[in-house]
C-alpha cells in the first residue's frame, strides 16, 4: 500500500453481514479518503447495497467496525449516523411522495435545525427566522441539482431522473461531510449520465466526500480515482481504474456473469 | 456525542442486553416468583380437591382461548393484519350455536341420547361453516381491497368490521347477557375429591383435537405449505404459482372455523353469552398469540393455554374484578418486552 | 426575493375557508339558539359546550392517528386520567380516601397538571412499543384503554368505585364580563363562579380555538414535516437524520395531553367522574370522528365531530321517538311493540350506534379513505397509497 498523507474520511474495517445463513458481506476492509470520489461496483448481488445498510445503521453489520472520521458509529442507528454527517440516496428512490420537492429538501435539513417543541408551538421569531433560512436553503439546493422548477410539485409527480436528483438534494440538505450515492445513473441515458457525472464534481468541489456505488463500469472509470470491487461479499480488488481493469478476478467476476 | 457510543452498545448486545436489561429480567421474574409463591400459600390453605377443579377449569377456559389465539396468530402470520373482527366471529359462534341447539332439537333438561351427539355434531358443523364463510366474506370485503394501501387503513376497517359485528349481535340480542342452553349432561367422575364432568372433557378433548388436525394441515397439505409459504415471503410464493388470494382466504376460513367451534363450546361450558364477548375475549386470546410468539401455531396453542390457566387461577384464588386488569398488563408487558413472544419460539424476521 | 416565491401561491393554506367558516358559525349559533329558543337556550348551549369536549379530543387524536399515521384505540384513557386528576385535586374526596386531607387546586392549574400527568403516561407507555411495528401500538393502547376505567373502578378506596366522585369545585374565572346575554347590566366581574352554559360555550371556543391555532402551527414546523415523512417511508426519514421513535412519541403523547386536558374540563364541568364513562365505545367514538372528517386536516376533523357528536347526542336520542311516531302514523304500530328477540322500533333504533360506527369506519376507509373534508396530501397518499416495502427489499434486491 502506497503511504497517503489524506486521511480516511471513513474506515470499513473487517465488516461482515449475515441474513441467517446467507453472507451477504464478507470481511470487507477499505478507506474512503477525504475529498475524493470512491466507487464500489460489482455485479448484481455483489452485497453494496448490504455495506451501504451497514455504513448508514439500517441493517448493523454482523461483525466487523465503521468509523467515521476517527469515531465509530458501528450499530449507530440511521438518524444518528445522518446527524454525524453520513447521507445518503438510494438505489430504488425513496422519496416522500406526497410532498413537495420544497418539502423534502426542507426535511432534509430536520436533524440541522434548532427549533425546540416550544418554538414550533408558538412560532416565535427564531422558528421564523429558522423556517426562512431552511427554505432558502431548500430553494438554493434545488437549484443546484437543477431541478428548482419542481419546486411546488409532489415528489411524485417528478420526471424519473429529477427525482433522482431531488434524492440528492435532499441528502445534501442534512449537510454531510460524506455523501452515499446507491445507483445514482440507473435508468439514466447516456446524455443524463454525464450530466449526473458533472453534478458528483460539482459536489465534491463544494467539500463533500462522495462514495457511489456503480453498476455500470464505464460510468465509474470516468469518475472516480479509486474504486472497490465486490463480488458475493467479498472484496476481490481495489485500486486506480486501471488497475481494475486489468485485474484477472474482477474480469472474471464480471465476464462470467454478464457472458 | 457520548449518546453515541451508549446506543452502539445497546444496539450490538440488542435491546435487552445492558444492566437496565438484566434488571427488567430479574424484576419480571420476581414477579412471577412472588405471584407463584403467593399461589402456592393460598393452594395449600384450601386444599389439594380445590385446587384440582380449578385446574380442569383453567385447562378447558386455556383449551377454548387456544382456538381463538390459533386464528389471530394465522392471520396475523399471513397479511400481517390484526384481525381485529376475529373475537367477534367467535361471539358470532357463540350466538349461532345458541339459535341453532333449538333447531336440531337439543334443549336445556332434555335426555341427552345417541341423536343428540349427532345432533351436536351438525350443529357445531354449521356454527364453524357459518363462521368460515363470515370471516372469508369479512376479508373480501373489508381487507382485500386494502391490501396495498398505507397500513392504517386496513387496521381502522378491522376496528370497523369488529364494531359492526358487535353492532349486529347487540341488535339481535340487546344489551344484557344472554342465556345459552345447558345441554350437556351433568355426569361426571371424581376424582381427589374435584368433580371432572362431561364438559370439561368436551372441552378439551375437541380442543386438542383441533390444534392437532390444524397442526397435521399445516404441515402435510398443500394448502397448508402454500400457506407457510405465502406467510414467508408472498413475492416468492407467487412466483411459485401459488394463489395468493385464494391462500389468505383459506387462512381466513380456517381460523374462523376454529373461533367457531371455540364459540359453540364457550356457550356449551359456560352457558352465558353477550354481545361484546368478542371484544374482551378476542383481547385475551390476542395476548395469547403473542405471548406465544405471534405466526406461531403451536406458540397460539401453548399461549391460550397458559392465559386462559393465568386467568382460571386468578379468578379462583384472587379477587375475580382484578382478572382482566392482570391480563392486559401481561399483554402490555409481553408487547413491550418480548415482542417476539415468551416462549421465543419463532423471532419474526422483519 | 426566494422568500415570496415559497411564501406565496400554492403554499397558502386551503383550509382558510373552511376556519373561517366555522369561527363565524361559532360565534353566531348562541345568539341563533336564542332566538329561536325565545331566550331559553340553556339547555342546547348546555349540549354545544359538551361538543366542544369530543372537538377536542378529535383534535388531539388527529395529531396522533392523522399527522403521525398512528393507531391509538385507547384514548379515552388519557381523558380518564385527566378527568380523574381533576376529581382528585379539585373537590373533597380526598378526605374520605387513605389520604384524609381534601385538595383543592384551580381548575386553571389542573388543566395543566392533567395534560401533563396524562403526557407521562403517554410516553411511558409510548417509549417502549414505540421502537415495535406502528400495529403493536393499537393493540397496547387497546388494553391499556380497558385497564384504566378497570383500575379507576376496582379502587374504590381511593376512587369511590362504580360510584365515581361528584361535587368537583366548580371552576371560576378571575375575570368576567357580564352582559345583556347572560340577563345582567354591562360589568367586570372577579372570581366569577362558572356555572351558566353560556359561560362554558364561551371558553370552550376560546379554548378550541387556542388549541387549533397551535396545532396548526405543530402541523406546519419541522415537527409536522417530521411527521409526514415517518409516515410515508420510516426508512427513509431516519436516513435524513429524522429521529423516528422520538417524533412519533412526541406525537402520541401530544395527543395524550389532548385527551387529558379535555378530560379535566369535562370533569369541570359536569362536576362528576365515574368509570363508567370512559370505555372502549369512547376511544372508538373519536376514531369515528377524525377518520370520518378527514384524517390530517384540522376543520374536517372538527367537522367530524361535531357531525357525529350531533348522530349520537342529539338525533340517537330523539330517533326512536321519532320512529314511533312515524311508524304509528303510516299504520305498522305492529312494529312498536316487541316480540321475541325483536325489542320494538324504539330500542331497535337506539340499539343500532355500534353498528353504525362499524359501518362509517369500513365504508369511509373503502370508498373515501381522505374523509368528508380531506387534507390535500392525505387525499393523494390515501387513494393510490404509499410504497412501504420493507427494507429488506434493497436485500433482496441485491442478492436474488
Amino acid at each position: 500500500m502506497t503511504v497517503e498523507v489524506i486521511p480516511p474520511i471513513l474506515r470499513v474495517d473487517h465488516v461482515t453481514k449475515r441474513f441467517g445463513g446467507l453472507v451477504a458481506v464478507d470481511d470487507v476492509t477499505f478507506d474512503v479518503k477525504k475529498g475524493e470520489i470512491f466507487a464500489l461496483i460489482g455485479p448484481n448481488g455483489a452485497g453494496k447495497t448490504t455495506l451501504f445498510n451497514g455504513i448508514t445503521g439500517i441493517f448493523p453489520p454482523t461483525t466487523g467496525r465503521v468509523i467515521f472520521q476517527d469515531r465509530e458509529i458501528t450499530g449507530a442507528k440511521p438518524h444518528q449516523v445522518a446527524t454525524l454527517g453520513i447521507a445518503r440516496t438510494f438505489q430504488n428512490i425513496r422519496l416522500f411522495e406526497y410532498m413537495s420537492a420544497l418539502d423534502n429538501v426542507r426535511l432534509g435539513q430536520h436533524c440541522r435545525m434548532h427549533a425546540k417543541l416550544w418554538d414550533s408551538l408558538f412560532k416565535t421569531p427564531v422558528e421564523r427566522a429558522e423556517e426562512r433560512r431552511v427554505s432558502d436553503r431548500a430553494i438554493e439546493l434545488l437549484q443546484f441539482v437543477g431541478i428548482e422548477r419542481y419546486t411546488h410539485t409532489y415528489a411524485r409527480n417528478l420526471p424519473y431522473g429529477s427525482q433522482r436528483r431531488l434524492e440528492i438534494a435532499r441528502a445534501l440538505a442534512t449537510n454531510p461531510a460524506l455523501l452515499l450515492l446507491d445507483e445514482p445513473a440507473a435508468g439514466f441515458t447516456p446524455q443524463e449520465k454525464v450530466e449526473l457525472m458533472g453534478l458528483v464534481h460539482k459536489i465534491v468541489d463544494n467539500g463533500v466526500t462522495v462514495f457511489l456505488i456503480e453498476h455500470d463500469m464505464k460510468v465509474v472509470m470516468g469518475v472516480s480515482r479509486r474504486i472497490v470491487v465486490l463480488d458475493h461479499g467479498e472484496k476481490i480488488a481495489e485500486g486506480t481504474p486501471e488497475q481494475v481493469r486489468n485485474d484477472q478476478r474482477v474480469i472474471e467476476a464480471y465476464l462470467g456473469k454478464q457472458h | 456525542m457520548g449518546t453515541i457510543g451508549e446506543a452502539v452498545r445497546r444496539r450490538r448486545g440488542g435491546l435487552r442486553a445492558g444492566a437496565a436489561g438484566r434488571i427488567l429480567d430479574f424484576a419480571l421474574i420476581a414477579i412471577i416468583a412472588i405471584f407463584l409463591i403467593l399461589l402456592g400459600t393460598k393452594v395449600v390453605a384450601q386444599g389439594g380437591s380445590f385446587f384440582l377443579q380449578i385446574l380442569t377449569f383453567a385447562v378447558a377456559n386455556g383449551g377454548i382461548y387456544a382456538l381463538i389465539a390459533l386464528g389471530y396468530t394465522m392471520v396475523y402470520g399471513i397479511i400481517e393484519l390484526i384481525n381485529f373482527a376475529h373475537g367477534d366471529v367467535f361471539a358470532f359462534g357463540a350466538f349461532l350455536s345458541a339459535s341453532l341447539l333449538p333447531i336440531f332439537g337439543l334443549r336445556e333438561g332434555g335426555t341427552f341420547t345417541a341423536g343428540s351427539v349427532i345432533a351436536l355434531l351438525a350443529v357445531f358443523g354449521l356454527t364453524m361453516l357459518s363462521c368460515g364463510i363470515l370471516n372469508i366474506s369479512i376479508e373480501r370485503i373489508a381487507y382485500r381491497p386494502l391490501r396495498h394501501a398505507p397500513r392504517l387503513a386496513p387496521l381502522i376497517t378491522a376496528v370497523g368490521v369488529s364494531f359492526f359485528l358487535e353492532g349486529v349481535l347487540f341488535l339481535w340480542k340487546g344489551p344484557s347477557n344472554v342465556h345459552y342452553a345447558n345441554i350437556i349432561p351433568n355426569a361426571g367422575f371424581e376424582i381427589f375429591g374435584a368433580t371432572i364432568g362431561a364438559k370439561d372433557l368436551l372441552v378439551i378433548g375437541v380442543s386438542i383435537v383441533l390444534v392437532i388436525g390444524l397442526a397435521l394441515f399445516v404441515d402435510r397439505t398443500r394448502l397448508g405449505k402454500a400457506m407457510r409459504a405465502t406467510a414467508q415471503d408472498r413475492d416468492a410464493a407467487l412466483l411459485m404459482g401459488i394463489d395468493i388470494d385464494r391462500t389468505i382466504a383459506a387462512t381466513f376460513f380456517i381460523g374462523a372455523i376454529l373461533a367457531g367451534a371455540g364459540g359453540t363450546m364457550y356457550g356449551l361450558y359456560y352457558n352465558t353469552s353477550v354481545f361484546d364477548l368478542g371484544f374482551s375475549a378476542g383481547l385475551v386470546a390476542f395476548t395469547a398469540a403473542v405471548f406465544g410468539g405471534i405466526g406461531n401455531i403451536y406458540g397460539a396453542a401453548i399461549g391460550g393455554l397458559v392465559i386462559g390457566m393465568i386467568q382460571s387461577f386468578w379468578d379462583g384464588y384472587f379477587d375475580s374484578a382484578w382478572t382482566q386488569v392482570v391480563i392486559f398488563t401481561i399483554l402490555i408487558l409481553v408487547l413491550i418486552f418480548r415482542p417476539t413472544g415468551l416462549l421465543g419460539m419463532r423471532v419474526p424476521e422483519k | 426575493m426566494l422568500r415570496q416565491f415559497w411564501e406565496g401561491g400554492p403554499r397558502r393554506d386551503p383550509n382558510t375557508i373552511a376556519y373561517v367558516v366555522l369561527l363565524v358559525a361559532a360565534i353566531f349559533f348562541p345568539i341563533l339558539v336564542n332566538v329561536i329558543t325565545g331566550g331559553n337556550s340553556s339547555a342546547i348551549m348546555t349540549i354545544a359546550a359538551d361538543a366542544g369536549v369530543y372537538v377536542l379530543l378529535a383534535i388531539g387524536l388527529n395529531v396522533v392517528v392523522g399527522f403521525a399515521g398512528l393507531l391509538d384505540l385507547g384514548y379515552a384513557a388519557f381523558f380518564a386520567i385527566g378527568a380523574y386528576t381533576y376529581a382528585f385535586l379539585a373537590s373533597d374526596h380526598m378526605r374520605v380516601t387513605p389520604l384524609g386531607e381534601p385538595i383543592h387546586i384551580s381548575f386553571w392549574i389542573v388543566l395543566l397538571i392533567a395534560m401533563f400527568v396524562a403526557a407521562s403516561f403517554g410516553v411511558i407507555l409510548g417509549a417502549p412499543t414505540l421502537r415495535l411495528r406502528g400495529d403493536y401500538l393499537a393493540i397496547v393502547t387497546l388494553g391499556f384503554g380497558e385497564i384504566v376505567p378497570r383500575v379507576f373502578r376496582n379502587a374504590s378506596s381511593w376512587t369511590s368505585g362504580v360510584n365515581g366522585i361528584s361535587a368537583l369545585d366548580i371552576p371560576s374565572l378571575p375575570l368576567w364580563l357580564q352582559g345583556p346575554w347572560s340577563g345582567d347590566a354591562f360589568a367586570f366581574v372577579t372570581d366569577f363562579k362558572v356555572i351558566s352554559s353560556l359561560a362554558y360555550y364561551v371558553i370552550m371556543v376560546i379554548l378550541v380555538i387556542i388549541c387549533v391555532i397551535l396545532v396548526r402551527n405543530l402541523h406546519r414546523s419541522r415537527l409536522g414535516r417530521a411527521w409526514m415523512a415517518v409516515r410515508e417511508d420510516e426508512v427513509a426519514a431516519a436516513a435524513m437524520g429524522v429521529n423516528t421513535v422520538a417524533v412519533k412519541l412526541l406525537a402520541f403523547s401530544i395527543g395524550a395531553a389532548f385527551s387529558g386536558f379535555a378530560g379535566t374540563y369535562y370533569a369541570g364541568k359536569l362536576s362528576l367522574v365515574s368509570p363508567e364513562n370512559f370505555g372502549f365505545s369512547v376511544s372508538i367514538t373519536i376514531l369515528v370522528m377524525v377518520v370520518l372528517g378527514g384524517m390530517g386536516n384540522i376543520p374536517g376533523v372538527i367537522t367530524g365531530a361535531l357531525l357525529i357528536y350531533y348522530v349520537i347526542f342529539v338525533l340517537l336520542q330523539q330517533l326512536p321517538e321519532y320512529a314511533v311516531n312515524f311508524v304509528s302514523s303510516i299504520g305498522l304500530s305492529g312494529l312498536v311493540r316487541s316480540s321475541g328477540d325483536y325489542p320494538g322500533i324504539a330500542e331497535f333504533i337506539s340499539r343500532l350506534k355500534f353498528l353504525v360506527f362499524g359501518l362509517i369506519l369500513v365504508i369511509v376507509m373503502l370508498v373515501r379513505p381522505q374523509g368528508l373534508l380531506p387534507s390535500r396530501q392525505r387525499e393523494q397518499e390515501l387513494h393510490k397509497g404509499v410504497h412501504d416495502e420493507p427494507v429488506i427489499e434493497d436485500v433482496t434486491a441485491e442478492t436474488t
